[in-house]
């Protein structure tokens, strides 16, 4: 009823509102352009002006001035680098982390120093006896074969490169996150803080935090591995203080009068016993780190996803296939391997034999031996060229992209007119008129709409923060290409709703399905969100359909999985009750399950809302025209900094806008139902 | 039972309390300023926005007493224990543990006291997930810095208090409710306290297994002898356990005395709502009915205890013919029992006493 009312007052002031340009009702003047070069200016001012200096230069030989902020940040940088490097020679073989403690003259006259890399056979023999120690035989299959696969397949090396950022900044991003959450549980103003700050960070698009970061901290595997931190440390915040908020009072209490001091407290009870959560953060960190490899490939970070991307420009569809593999399996057993240790329980008190209980290492030790045994019979047989028992290079190992390709030439010949008729038809009748209609939308209309609909969900008080927050946007010079990412981003939406929710209705009537369907959820969410558009690109080509059609595969996971959750949680008890009452099966959906399952399916829709967001802005990497294509662009210009960091704030704040319409409604919703 | 005389033989209380009050809300202090000594006036203080939990309670427990709380939810009961524990922080009164001014003490004397004088059981069990059986209970000893061979010997020991024997490597998810308890009672023993706190710690289990429980319980203070503070929200459970009955409405104790006295003189209408559905017999001793010696009567050859409870000898002495003498400790002829008095309380309806 409001809601007509809003809709019918938008669409009033839509068509009456003159199209001119010096009408401030059409568009609002670009107050805040100058954002960005405040944000410039700052970052000028501490790298290069601020508290400087005198420091020893030891090629010059003389005194230089340098500023006290850039000093820090290059050091941080180089002990990542360092560290980075450190693990990747471990694997990899080399001498550079060992050339830092000796001179390169020493180096040189001890070739010996080297340090070998490990046969493949062994790496494999390695990941197969974690994954058989932390869950079993499963596991060990699984990951021995998707190991297997990196080695034979030649992706080794870079798939090391990429491991070797996972490997350095989760414990990183553990330690931070650990910390600010247990600051956050402890202190309930700095929570208060940590919230919202966390929700723009982790609604912030992946690519803005490249520019700012690569100012401070330059370009390479460092610059990549501080701006995989900046985005996986959040969700370990998250869970750390819901974890923590989780444990019953009682424990806590009966930690007290244990006789417990404070720090006991906190190390001895309240930590182990928000473990699980602890744990699922630490599993959000790879995943995060693992979405993180693409982008970083763009401030220079080594890896797969830097090749990935090379892939990708040069619509090598096979070898993106190849390399999207490797970033698939190693996400997916990572994932297992973290869950798994997550989900196991330390056995104190078995009485094990030395043997017993240092089997795996044992094992893993004896399998290298063979191992390189094994290398050294290759290289008496491999006289000549590659050594295939000991290590397959980059590029040179087994690969099936011929096939790939060929493939797609085929398919492409074979379908061609179906798809490009689809895709002309998507974009001329459906895309084209969706978006002049957001573009013809006068800015006041967009406020009506928007703090209208702020207003009947949370009163005044939304009405403000959401007002508020597109304000900020509205007073920029990128109103309209924010206009077009809201369109994308709306029609991405909307299709994943309706999809998520049918097929999870469908799904929910049946305990198998809901299982199902649950897992394959799981299993397509580990995947990162650049990998959906390899294959969409070999679909469609570089257009904006593929990227829709990438956003709404990518944001129906939520959809369905908020909607098949939401479903099944409605108490059986309601069920018999309206079976008794004589309902079929479709009036039982629309009567029962549906109004009580809704709050719950809403904060699906709000994910969505973010993934659809994510997956757009992706899009410019396949060329988009929104805020995407911008942020992008600024990697590679002057005073880029400001505008990245800009455009990127407002797509966080149209997500956080959507989130505070649909959290707010949900709660409301859950209270009046009586639902927790 | 002969706890009543050893009471008396220690002058000290171990715990004493004195107008001690829990105000929750963030004016509670100027509010309790305000007023003039005694019970405040709850409503008035809602109106401030302030919530009494606990209004004004006074009392001792002396060693080796089982003063049980009882009091329906919300009743402050569990309120005044988190106080005396220290678990919150009491807005008014005195609050002495051995004599120990408690609300005076600083964090790290807290914590001394409780590593070495206090032990607390809580309904939901509280046991640490990620400990096993004998971890949880060497806990209190190991953050004390027991090292973890002796812990683990001391752990072992209570283990076979509570009868665990064989699941000392089990996880608390893997025990029933009432195995769970066993452990959050071992633990709470672990240190040897002289104080045992106990949070309803049978309400959560089953009405056979909380049946085990009491026994276990008395079986354990038999043993132990410590001083105990037990809130519970059941009344049978507070007459069948205790040695004095604090009955605790909208924070204020309302009546204080053993369960005899309470059974027979209820102090207000709300105790008395407790009472009258109570059959007298399992709660009276045969002091409380019998008369005095009256050396012209023949007595019977029968002889009952003075503190025997009138279902366990009602049988017997109601199958005499004649008045059946009772006797204390040193089998001295204290009263006599007549049948009538016993017929009285087994079938005698309504509230009067069973005296006329």
């Amino acid at each position: 009823m409001q809601f007509g009312l809003l809709a019918i007052i938008f669409l009033f002031s839509y068509h009456f509102v003159p199209h001119s340009e010096t009408s401030y009702f059409w568009r609002l003047p670009p107050l805040l352009k100058e954002f960005p070069g405040w944000i410039n200016t700052l970052l000028d001012n501490l790298m290069f002006q601020w508290l400087a200096v005198d420091v020893w230069d030891p090629v010059w030989k003389e005194y230089e001035q340098r500023p006290v902020f850039r000093i820090i940040t290059r050091a941080i940088g180089s002990a990542i680098l360092f560290v980075i490097i450190f693990v990747r020679e471990l694997f990899l073989g080399g001498a550079q982390t060992i050339g830092a403690f000796f001179s390169d003259s020493f180096l040189s006259a001890n070739k010996w120093l080297y340090w070998p890399a490990l046969p493949w056979t062994a790496i494999v023999a390695g990941a197969a006896i974690l994954g058989y120690q932390l869950q079993g035989a499963r596991l060990a299959l699984l990951s021995g074969i998707g190991v297997g696969y990196l080695c034979i397949f030649g992706q080794w090396e870079p798939s090391l490169e990429t491991l070797s950022f996972v490997l350095v900044c989760a414990p990183i991003c553990f330690v931070f996150g650990l910390g600010f959450g247990i600051w956050g549980y402890m202190n309930r103003s700095v929570e208060a803080a940590l919230q919202p700050l966390l929700n723009t960070m982790q609604t912030m698009p992946h690519f803005s935090y490249l520019i700012p970061v690569m100012v401070l901290f330059g370009v390479g595997d460092h610059a990549g591995a501080v701006a995989t931190i900046i985005f996986a440390t959040p969700p370990m915040i998250r869970l750390t203080i819901l974890g923590l908020k989780k444990v019953s009072p009682d424990i806590v209490d009966a930690g007290a009068m244990s006789g417990c001091t404070k720090s006991q407290l906190l190390f001895k009870v309240l930590i182990p016993t928000a473990r699980t959560d602890i744990l699922i953060g630490v599993n959000q960190v790879i995943m995060q780190c693992l979405a993180m490899t693409t982008v970083a490939a763009f401030i220079g970070a080594k890896g797969l996803g830097f090749n990935l991307k090379v892939a990708l420009n040069s619509l090598e569809i096979g070898k993106a296939s190849e390399i999207g593999l490797c970033v698939v399996l190693i996400a997916v057993i990572l994932d297992k391997y973290s869950l798994a240790w997550a989900n196991k329980q330390k056995d104190y008190f078995s009485d094990l034999s030395f043997f017993e209980k240092y089997k795996p290492y044992i094992g893993f030790i004896l399998l290298t031996l063979v191992a390189f045994l094994l290398s050294y019979l290759g290289a008496l047989y491999f006289q000549d060229g590659i050594n295939y028992l000991y290590y397959v290079p980059f590029d040179k190992g087994f690969t099936i992209s011929p096939f790939i390709d060929a493939g797609v030439d085929w398919f492409w010949e074979a379908f061609f007119p179906y798809l490009n008729a689809f895709n002309v038809w998507l974009i001329t009748s459906v895309l084209v008129p969706m978006r002049d209609a957001y573009l013809g939308m006068p800015v006041f209309s967009t406020f009506i709409l928007v703090m209208g609909a702020g207003y009947i969900v949370g009163g005044v008080r939304s009405a403000v923060i959401i007002g508020g927050l597109i304000l900020f946007i509205a007073l920029s010079e990128y109103w309209d290409r924010a206009l077009i990412t809201a369109y994308m981003a709306t029609f991405a939406v909307l299709i994943s709703a309706v999809l998520g929710i049918v097929v999870g209705s469908i799904s929910a009537q049946n305990r198998f399905a809901s299982k199902t369907i649950l897992s394959v959820c799981d299993f397509f969410q580990t995947f990162p969100s650049f990998i959906y558009l390899i294959p969409v690109i070999l679909l469609f080509g570089i257009t904006d359909t593929s990227v829709m059609i990438a956003a709404i595969v990518y944001a129906v996971i939520p959809a369905t999985r908020y909607t098949v959750e939401g479903l099944n949680s409605v108490p059986t008890s309601l069920h018999e009750a309206g079976t008794m009452s004589g309902v079929s099966r479709l009036q039982r959906w629309m009567n029962i399950e549906l109004p009580l399952a809704v709050p719950h399916i809403m904060l699906g829709i709000n994910q969505t809302v973010v993934f659809a967001l994510v997956m757009v802005i992706f899009g410019a990497l396949i060329g988009t025209i929104d805020l995407g294509q911008l942020i992008m662009a600024s990697l590679s210009k002057k005073g880029g900094a400001g505008i990245g960091l800009t455009l990127g704030i407002f797509v966080a704040f149209m997500c956080l806008a959507v989130d505070n319409l649909i959290q707010t409604w949900a709660k409301e919703r859950k209270k009046a139902l009586g639902i927790d | 039972m002969a706890s009543n005389e050893h009471l008396s033989t220690d002058p000290q209380p171990v715990i004493q309390c004195d107008s001690v009050f829990k105000i929750f809300g963030d004016r509670a202090k100027e509010k309790l300023a305000e007023v003039q000594g005694g019970i405040v006036d709850a409503k008035a203080f809602q109106e401030a926005g302030c919530i009494v939990g606990v209004n004004n309670a006074s009392f001792n427990v002396t060693r080796g007493e089982k003063l049980i709380i009882m009091g329906l939810s919300g009743s402050g009961k569990s309120t005044l224990l988190r106080c005396i524990s220290r678990l919150t922080d009491a807005t008014a009164g005195r609050i002495l543990i051995e004599g120990q001014d408690l609300l005076a003490m600083n964090d790290k004397q807290l914590i001394e006291l409780r590593r070495e004088t206090m032990g607390m059981v809580f309904q939901s069990f509280a046991l640490l997930p990620h400990k096993t059986v004998l971890e949880n209970i060497a806990f209190p000893l190991q953050v004390k810095g027991v090292s973890t061979q002796d812990s683990v010997k001391k752990a072992m020991d209570m283990v076979e208090l509570v009868g665990l024997q064989g699941r000392e490597n089990y996880f608390p998810r893997e025990l029933s409710g009432g195995q769970q308890q066993r452990v959050g009672i071992a633990r709470s023993l672990a240190v040897e306290p002289d104080i045992w706190f106990l949070d309803e710690p049978f309400s959560a289990l089953d009405p056979l297994i909380r049946k085990e429980m009491q026994d276990e319980f008395l079986r354990l203070q038999s043993v132990l002898n410590k001083t105990i503070l037990f809130v519970t929200h059941d009344f049978d459970e507070a007459l069948r356990l205790a040695d004095r009955i604090a009955i605790m409405k909208d924070g204020i104790i309302e009546q204080l005395d053993t369960p005899a006295n309470i059974v027979l003189n209820p102090a207000t209408e709300y105790v008395q709502k407790f009472t009258e559905d109570v059959p007298r017999e399992k709660v009276l001793r045969i002091e409380s009915v019998m008369d005095p010696v009256d050396s012209s009567e023949t007595f019977s050859n029968l002889k009952v205890s003075k503190d025997a409870i009138i279902e366990t000898v009602a049988e017997a002495v109601l199958s005499e013919q004649h008045p059946v003498p009772v006797s204390n400790e040193n089998n001295e002829v204290v009263g006599v029992l007549h049948q009538s008095k016993v017929i009285h309380v087994l079938f005698g309806r309504g509230t009067d006493k069973p005296h006329q």
